[in-house]
């Protein structure tokens, strides 16, 4: 029973960071019809900027003395990083082919993504980089469950941006035009919304929630690598679409399904370790199969299925 | 210089200094320092060549350089109705005899680069007719170059089964592995196709690295055999066939080069066949297709078989002319390669695909000091063709009158 609740809550931390990765795939193929190819490279660029930042800010001695103002500001900066990263990508590569077929936007998408992992490469090496662990010891034990505040930490980060996203979306100006611009693009640029702009801020958005997901992975795990947003990307993009793609709260909840099922999966299901890759794909093509829409999703025209 | 112009030139500008911070972070901050010089050095680089490249393109567009590209443009499009009036034989001959006489024209290295040529050609032709003719996005092509490989690996190290017997076997598998993928995926269109396969690509990739058992894991499989053939032999006037393994890599050029002919001949054919025109039916409009009674499914499933028929012949190559496969040779970022030369050449195009993957494998081997830039420039070509030349380097010539691809 102990190790069942152990487990539960590794999928819970590993969900949320899906989750958080999920919602970049799902608003821009909400808004646009794309799927980001790029956006898990720009999940592990934010996982860069973390050891970038917190290694030069450990460097100085700021870790030591004020340990969560430095994991905060990192935190933003990165998120502001990729931001900036996500839109320089949507201007460069997806805003000029709005007008082509979408088999152009997909690949030129794909081109991007082997770009921008080439380019996080040449600049930061092929090997392993760790991240600086000293401030990211300790835990307790509760019910003879062992939780780390590594756990805890991130757990609440991802709770307080999913809040403060779903704020954004249901509460805000720009929330309303990005529901416009996804419901009907035509119309609601009739009614004087600048889609150009919604589309920037939309990737700007998710790109900032898959940083955060990087940094919260790269603490995790201890170290990124250059190819670390390959797999992890795949996965959410299956989370998106478990969710119901276009859909938000499909997505956080796609998200906790798919790392409570690859974690769950892995403990139990005998080799499942070595397969646990595998299950994300496994539940991607049965719900694409068998439930096309989802959990929460509208209907979709036959042009997406 | 006009207001337009103007305008553009501050976007241009607005754009190099937000790359200088997006770049600033990547290499300035190290070892507990901030270093501004060495980013500096870096984006000036970048920089230049950017601002070259942008004043020629807004100047093509402003109408000053037509001295330069008209002429060239005339003397090409002169060139092709030359080309398009010879005869095909004088075309393909020298091609042929260049093809043949090569081994012996250049050394190990050289036969190297073009054994890995042809191996990509057989692979881009065989992805061509998915993505091109059916216009199927498949990420996960490399899946059947690895049965291929795997297959023939298997069958030569436990049961010595020789190449060419292999050959048809290493096809039928891929074929049928192309009919397990197909069936649950090929319901779905465009991009969810895509993530799919993708997805196919990557389990068979998994189950091949874990499967320890039959595969391996990661540590391969090794002593695979050459391909071999029986020549004639004469002694003292009896008469016998002795068994030649084909180990030196100019015997092994041939026999790929015959591999690749074969390809080239079958996607030929395929191209302008029966089944050719309900592919490129299906890729310009799948509900219109169906409803002038093509059977979409069976035509894709089809088209899925026979892409994978030619990936598993070239799998089964790679594995006789390596003679070890390990999992790492069948990544998504192998697929990738495949799809850049698909799209770089032009798709549906057979010279284009040949082109394709002259560019992406040939070329790099030029500039043997960039190494590491290779998939940096494949991907930003990627990007960029898809601005530029969405069709390609060499497109595909199309018969009659068709829909414009906007969907």
């Amino acid at each position: 029973m102990d190790y069942l609740f152990q487990q539960l809550i590794n999928g819970l931390t590993l969900g949320g960071v899906y989750a958080l990765v999920a919602l970049g795939y799902t608003m821009v193929y909400g808004i646009i019809q794309l799927i980001n190819f790029a956006h898990g490279e720009i999940f592990a660029a934010g996982g860069y900027l973390g050891v970038i930042l917190l290694s030069y800010m450990a460097s100085q001695g700021l870790m030591d003395s004020h340990p969560w103002f430095g994991l905060a500001f990192a935190l933003i900066l990165a998120m502001g990083y990729c931001a900036m990263l996500a839109m320089a990508v949507e201007k460069v590569a997806y805003k000029p082919l709005r007008q082509s077929s979408r088999l152009s936007v997909l690949l030129s998408a794909l081109g991007m993504s082997i770009f921008l992992q080439n380019g996080l490469m040449l600049t930061q090496g092929v090997y392993d980089k760790a991240y600086p662990t000293e401030f990211t010891h300790g835990g307790f034990e509760w019910l003879g469950v062992r939780v780390s505040y590594m756990q805890i930490g991130i757990l609440a980060v991802t709770a307080l941006l999913l809040v403060l996203l779903n704020t954004l979306v249901f509460k805000t100006r720009i929330g309303k035009a990005m529901r416009a611009t996804a419901q009907d693009k035509v119309m609601s640029a009739l009614v004087g919304i600048h889609s150009d702009k919604v589309i920037s801020t939309t990737f700007a958005i998710g790109a900032a929630l898959a940083a955060a997901a990087g940094i919260m992975v790269g603490l995790y795990y201890g170290s990124v690598r250059y190819d670390m947003g390959f797999v992890p990307g795949i996965k959410a993009f299956a989370a998106a679409v478990l969710g119901g793609i276009g859909n938000i709260t499909g997505a956080m909840i796609g998200g906790l399904i798919i790392g409570m099922v690859e974690i769950l999966a892995a403990a139990y299901i005998p080799a499942g370790g070595e397969y646990k890759d595998v299950f994300a794909f496994v539940i991607l093509i049965g719900v694409l199969y068998f439930m096309p829409t989802g959990i929460m999703g509208e209907n979709v025209d036959d042009t997406r299925v | 210089m006009t207001r337009g112009s103007r305008k553009s030139w501050q976007y241009f500008g607005l754009g190099l200094a937000w790359f200088y911070l997006l770049l600033w972070p990547l290499l300035g901050i190290r070892d507990g320092e901030l270093h501004f010089a060495a980013t500096f050095a870096v984006w000036l680089r970048v920089a230049v060549g950017a601002t070259i490249c942008f004043a020629l393109y807004r100047l093509g567009k402003a109408g000053r350089l037509d001295g330069v590209l008209n002429p060239l443009a005339a003397a090409r499009d002169a060139v092709g109705d030359t080309l398009a009036r010879a005869p095909r034989w004088m075309l393909l001959t020298p091609v042929i005899v260049f093809a043949l006489a090569y081994p012996m024209l250049t050394n190990r290295y050289a036969q190297d680069v073009a054994i890995n040529v042809l191996v990509y050609i057989c692979l881009g032709l065989g992805l061509n007719v998915v993505v091109g003719l059916c216009g199927l996005l498949d990420l996960g092509y490399i899946a059947f170059y690895g049965v291929g490989a795997y297959t023939y690996a298997l069958l030569s190290v436990h049961y010595s089964v020789p190449f060419w017997v292999c050959l048809p076997i290493c096809a039928t598998f891929a074929a049928v592995a192309g009919c397990f993928i197909g069936y649950p995926t090929l319901r779905m269109r465009g991009d969810y196709l895509a993530i799919v396969t993708l997805g196919f690509g990557e389990i068979v990739r998994i189950v091949i690295n874990n499967w320890m058992a039959l595969t391996g894991g990661p540590n391969g499989i090794l002593g695979i055999k050459s391909p071999g053939i029986y020549i004639p032999h004469f002694v003292d006037g009896s008469f016998s066939f002795e068994y030649l393994l084909l180990r030196k890599l100019e015997y092994l050029y041939y026999v790929i080069l015959a591999l690749a002919a074969f390809t080239i001949v079958a996607v030929h054919r395929i191209n302008f066949s029966r089944i050719g025109r309900a592919f490129e039916a299906i890729r310009e409009d799948e509900t219109a297709a169906e409803l002038m009674g093509v059977d979409t499914f069976r035509f894709k499933l089809l088209a899925y078989a026979l892409g994978a028929v030619f990936g598993g012949l070239a799998g089964a190559f790679f594995a006789a002319r390596m003679r070890f496969v390990s999992p790492e040779s069948f990544t998504f970022i192998e697929s990738a390669m495949v799809l850049a030369m698909v799209v770089l050449g032009g798709m549906g195009s057979i010279p284009g695909v040949i082109l394709g993957a002259l560019a992406l494998v040939a070329l790099p081997e030029a500039f043997r000091e960039f190494e590491l830039y290779r998939m940096l420039a494949f991907g930003g070509a990627m990007a960029v063709m898809m601005l530029v030349r969405p069709a390609g380097l060499w497109p595909a010539a199309r018969m009659g009158k068709r829909s414009d691809d906007t969907e």
